[in-house]
């Protein structure tokens, strides 16, 4: 009975740490891009205007979805570099409750494996709904 | 101006936003959006997009060590995450029909309100007799202090999560991580001992942040041009403020700040309401 409780406590631990540095190398990586894009980017455009951005373009500057991100990547667009950086920072959070989810099945706690999924569910609704509206 | 003057003027206010984000516990996202805004006349949609990125980095950076250390609850917070997100989802969605100067006005309200939760007396006792729910749902636990583990139950689970909700959709509609909103509801409605409370929410901003995040990104709300100097000047200032923190006690700082922010947070609303946005 002990072996057992000591086993448990020993997998919610890990799974803390895991979690930890999982975030930690995420945020690390994303400002990396970021710092290397936006590098890339003053040196293309730093010495042009600013963009008018007190006027919101939306969809139209482009960069806001997966596929036009790695297009901008192929051809190594500045922005697309900084864009990846964004999408690996969003990415993060959302990898941390994928993991969890990893924990709780690990610790058989079906009560929180439900709870985990919706908030996964969640997720996924907002990523892949159609939410454009 | 050129984009290096910019980007560089830009870069040191959010390193400024989150260094004084850190010190008063406000978060750098909070006072990045009244910066782009009003100093730079950034349209409020770019702002509240950097904002979020800002958010997202600053909470996944601080949860790594607090998870770590074994204060967060993670059960706890993984349950409340689900009203977060439902609500951040709803907030964004809310958001495309919202006027601009609205927001702002409500950015405003919602600043002001923080900085108050931000000075008010904290919760250290640990409640020793929780309620049925807490039971059920496994959310009561202990935490370590300088005297040993603390263990702690909690009550008003329903009333909590009601309040998460709340906050998830005011972090999805203005892209702030309404910190002040998951601490009352942890803190003043379920009686979680403050260090557990403060880090939790910061363990919940991360997520809660990524689901209208995904939204705004589908939306053009995130420029390059301005995500870069403003996800950078954040984690920077927020990584010198934490380093303060251990070496100072930020008392008189903090109002100082406060006291700024709450100016800053009347001039957000005076601005909306002349329809400045």
């Amino acid at each position: 009975m002990k072996k057992i409780i000591s086993k448990s406590l020993f997998a919610d631990h890990d799974i803390e740490q895991f979690i930890g540095l999982q975030l930690r190398y995420g945020v690390i990586t994303a400002s990396t891009i970021v710092l290397i894009g936006g590098l890339v980017y003053l040196n293309q455009f730093g010495g042009l205007a600013i963009p008018p951005y007190h006027h919101f373009a939306g969809t139209e500057a482009g960069f806001t979805t997966v596929g036009e991100i790695s297009t901008g990547l192929s051809s190594m667009n500045a922005k697309g570099i900084i864009q990846l950086g964004v999408l690996v920072l969003i990415a993060t959070p959302i990898l941390r409750i994928a993991f969890s989810l990893i924990g709780f099945i690990l610790e058989k706690d079906k009560l929180y494996i439900c709870i985990t999924m919706v908030v996964l569910a969640v997720m996924m609704v907002s990523i892949f709904g159609g939410l454009k509206v | 101006m050129t984009i290096l003057a910019f980007t560089l003027i830009l870069l040191a206010g959010a390193y400024l936003a989150g260094l004084v984000g850190s010190l008063t516990g406000l978060g750098g996202g909070v006072v990045v959006i009244p910066l782009l805004t009003l100093v730079f006349h950034v349209d409020i949609r770019y702002a509240i997009g950097a904002a979020l990125l800002a958010s997202i980095a600053n909470s996944s950076g601080a949860a790594s060590a607090y998870v770590k250390e074994g204060i967060t609850n993670i059960r706890l917070g993984m349950f409340l995450e689900i009203a977060t997100t439902i609500g951040a989802v709803i907030g964004a969605l809310i958001a495309v029909y919202t006027p601009t100067n609205t927001i702002a006005i409500l950015f405003g309200a919602i600043l002001l309100f923080s900085a108050a939760m931000t000075l008010r007396k904290k919760n250290q006792e640990a409640l020793t007799k929780g309620s049925k729910a807490s039971f059920r749902l496994k959310l009561n636990s202990s935490y370590p202090t300088k005297d040993g583990e603390v263990a702690y139950q909690l009550k008003n689970v329903g009333a909590g999560f009601s309040i998460m909700t709340l906050a998830g959709i005011m972090s999805g509609l203005l892209g702030i991580g309404s910190g002040a909103l998951k601490v009352l509801a942890m803190d003043s409605t379920m009686h979680i001992p403050f260090k557990v409370s403060t880090t939790t929410s910061n363990f919940m901003i991360g997520v809660t942040a990524a689901a209208s995040a995904v939204v705004y990104l589908q939306r053009g709300y995130m420029d390059p041009g301005i995500a870069f100097p403003v996800v950078l000047g954040v984690l920077g200032g927020a990584f010198t403020g934490s380093k303060l923190l251990t070496r100072l006690d930020p008392k008189v700082l903090k109002y100082i700040f406060c006291v700024a922010i709450s100016f800053v947070a009347i001039e957000m609303i005076y601005n909306g309401y002349n329809h400045q946005f």
